[in-house]
């Protein structure tokens, strides 16, 4: 099966502390991948080595079989949503503004945006009314749906999401999960989901990546990692988070 | 005929092509000299510019060697000493050579000689029958106040006694303003003074004859280049002659009406009443600032131009970041005078209206860098990676993303430019770019209060205008989104 997002050995080092040992991964299509493990693993920067934000020390990131390099970053980085904690909204910029910037910048028709735009507030379960209010005017999780629908404006390939709940208050992120969850299934979308909450990895994921000191520990499904742990670490991450009923 | 009528057109056409600028020092009687200059060339058909009060001897004589002004008046004595720097005095005919290797032409002398003068009041003088130096040795009981500086110097009290064999035993140091006011009240009778100073007819004094020609000559002449039309040197040369007595009272009357053009012309209209000489207050007024606005609006325009790339280049950091906000920050320390002279002799700049508005940019340059650097820097981790995470070009991030982040704190540095800007501009007079420094410096140069508070009263009122211009325009050019959360 061809992956449309590859590693191969890569890593990489701040300082000379190592965030990630040399890793290899492949991410299935059609599926969420949520990569899951105490701050500081490596989740968040192996996040950012597949859009390009950071540069492997070794080893290469592919995506749809072509190694990522400054001459196509640029257009890689179109063919993938990302979605961080609190959002990255352009707080200059209104909700549409923010969502349509890229349709606007590559100059597509506004027929088309304005269609694309309607079809992602109904999807992402957000006010058309609030479009026009700008980032300092909306609620946290009001943020986290106009991000999404920024990140999926261009129907992207593959979604990433670093923690993107990660600072909702539990309703509000309870309401969110459960909206996540719909629209994944409903696009069939490939995506990666950075989380430090096993619950929320066990409840969006088909598949979890458990990453401890820049390495992957263990991978499979909720129940592997709880019925089968493979070592020590990881049924000790899991006992820590025991009020999640999975 | 026609041919007749077409050499008059080529003729006037090149009478009004370049203007001749006529430029003065920075004293009364250099402005009033100045003024008459203007006015016989403009009688001869000539367009002229002026540019009145630019400094020193120095300044006056680089603009002119250097091509930037075409006449100014000079005093023979400086001529010697500090121009061509001769150790002997040299005669009229041998100056003119002189200046010949620099292009320069001489006028005949104006008509009178500025120089040290012993003056008296002009009852007593009538009364005890003095008229020259040399009548003195009659009179040893004469109480004499001199300023400290004539009784000091080499060519001073000392040797002109011995020159005359004056034997009077009561000789003090006093103030020359002072001075003035002891001989009127009668507290002294005798004092130095320079011999057209318009205190002379203020106080009703006399200007003793330097019989034995002690002091050196300083007889007033126009400097002007050589390369002007000859029929502008013809003027300069015949106009007229102006006596000692004539220069007192144009001195007096620029000093008493605070306007120079007018005491200019009291040469050639020597009835003109003088009992309103700030009827264009208002329109002078609006001409000053207009041009200080000028200065500001363009030098400020400069500054943005140039200082936002390199804040921009500043803001990455690195060895050329950190060089360019060093530069910036250094040329901030320069005092503005010291500026201003180091500008005057870099070529294409010189005693003008660019070197004074290079200078302002150059000021200006330090908030709007430095604001731009930091603003951008400012910008939060999260919100450039999401810039960079959508696939903007590096072009693109920064026109639709950085720049309007960094909005306020860019404003707020071009804002602080803007009040540096309107503040300094005040010190272009200095080389006679004109603005309300204009008033500011002949004012203290009259030690005219009212006329000091004509330029520094508008030149704050647009300081207060621009910082409140700028307040409003904050809410055009920073985005509302950015004005929510605080």
């Amino acid at each position: 099966m061809v992956s449309l997002v590859q590693l191969i050995g890569v890593s990489k080092k701040f300082g000379g502390a190592s965030a990630l040992q040399p890793t290899d991964l492949a991410f299935q299509s059609g599926l969420t991948t949520a990569l899951i493990g105490p701050s500081g693993c490596g989740k968040s920067t192996l996040l950012r080595l597949i859009i390009a934000l950071l540069q492997p020390d070794s080893g290469q990131v592919l995506f749809d079989g072509a190694e990522v390099n400054d001459a196509n970053a640029q257009e890689i980085r179109r063919r993938v949503g990302y979605v961080i904690q609190e959002g990255g909204l352009f707080p200059h910029l209104t909700a549409r503004a923010n969502v349509l910037l890229m349709s606007r910048h590559l100059g597509h028709p506004a027929a088309e945006m304005k269609a694309r735009l309607e079809e992602l507030c109904a999807l992402s379960q957000f006010p058309r009314d609030a479009l026009e209010r700008y980032p300092a005017e909306l609620s946290g999780g009001q943020r986290q749906r106009v991000s999404l629908m920024r990140a999926l404006m261009l129907a992207p390939e593959v979604l990433l999401l670093d923690e993107p709940l990660g600072a909702l208050d539990p309703l509000v992120r309870s309401a969110l999960q459960r909206d996540l969850k719909e629209i994944f299934a409903r696009l069939k979308q490939t995506a990666v989901l950075v989380t430090h909450d096993m619950g929320e990895a066990a409840y969006l994921a088909d598949e979890i990546v458990l990453m401890n000191e820049g390495r992957i520990v263990q991978r499979g499904s909720a129940a592997d990692l709880r019925d089968h742990p493979a070592n020590e670490f990881v049924s000790e991450f899991i006992n820590a988070q025991r009020s999640v009923a999975f | 005929m026609k041919i007749g009528l077409l050499l008059g057109l080529v003729a006037t056409s090149a009478l009004a092509a370049d203007p001749i600028v006529v430029g003065s020092k920075k004293f009364t009687e250099s402005y009033v000299l100045g003024g008459i200059a203007k006015t016989v060339l403009e009688r001869a058909g000539f367009a002229v510019q002026e540019r009145a009060g630019m400094g020193g001897t120095i300044i006056l004589w680089q603009a002119l060697s250097g091509g930037q002004i075409d006449v100014y008046p000079e005093y023979t004595g400086t001529i010697d000493e500090e121009i061509l720097k001769t150790k002997e005095p040299l005669s009229h005919e041998e100056m003119r050579t002189a200046l010949e290797k620099f292009g320069v032409g001489m006028s005949t002398d104006l008509g009178f000689n500025n120089t040290y003068a012993l003056v008296m009041r002009r009852t007593e003088a009538a009364k005890l029958g003095i008229q020259t130096i040399s009548d003195l040795r009659r009179h040893p009981e004469l109480k004499v106040g001199l300023t400290h500086e004539f009784l000091d110097r080499q060519d001073g009290w000392r040797p002109l006694a011995t020159t005359y064999g004056l034997t009077m035993p009561n000789v003090s140091g006093i103030d020359h303003a002072l001075g003035y006011a002891a001989l009127a009240r009668g507290a002294i009778d005798l004092k130095d003074a320079y011999s057209t100073d318009a205190k002379i007819q203020e106080n009703d004094l006399v200007v003793l004859r330097d019989d034995r020609h002690f002091f050196p000559e300083y007889k007033a002449v126009f400097l002007y280049r050589l390369t002007i039309d000859p029929r502008a040197i013809t003027a300069l040369n015949h106009f007229g002659r102006i006596d000692e007595a004539k220069m007192i009272s144009l001195n007096a009357a620029a000093e008493r009406t605070k306007d120079y053009a007018f005491a200019a012309s009291l040469y050639f209209h020597p009835t003109a009443s003088d009992s309103a000489p700030r009827r264009d207050l208002w329109p002078k007024m609006a001409r000053w600032t207009a041009r200080h606005l000028q200065l500001a609006g363009i030098s400020l325009l400069l500054s943005v131009l140039i200082g936002l790339p390199l804040g921009i280049v500043a803001s990455r950091g690195g060895a050329l970041g950190q060089t360019i906000l060093a530069i910036v920050a250094m040329i901030q320390t320069i005092p503005s005078l010291a500026l201003l002279a180091l500008l005057v002799p870099v070529p294409f700049l010189g005693i003008s209206a660019t070197t004074a508005i290079v200078a302002l940019l150059l000021y200006g340059l330090l908030p709007i860098v430095r604001n731009t650097a930091t603003g951008l820097q400012d910008i939060s981790p999260a919100l450039r990676d999401s810039a960079i995470a959508l696939g903007l070009e590096p072009g693109a991030r920064l026109r639709k993303i950085y720049l309007p982040l960094a909005s306020r704190t860019i404003l707020a540095g071009i804002k602080t430019s803007a009040v540096i800007s309107i503040g300094t501009a005040t010190l272009a007079a200095l080389i006679g770019a004109g603005g309300l420094g204009e008033p500011i410096l002949s004012g203290l140069n009259l030690n005219d209060h009212t006329t000091i508070l004509e330029g520094a009263i508008p030149a704050a009122l647009l300081a207060l205008l621009v910082q409140g211009l700028f307040d409003l325009l904050d809410r055009f050019l920073i985005p509302r989104g950015l004005r929510l959360g605080s």
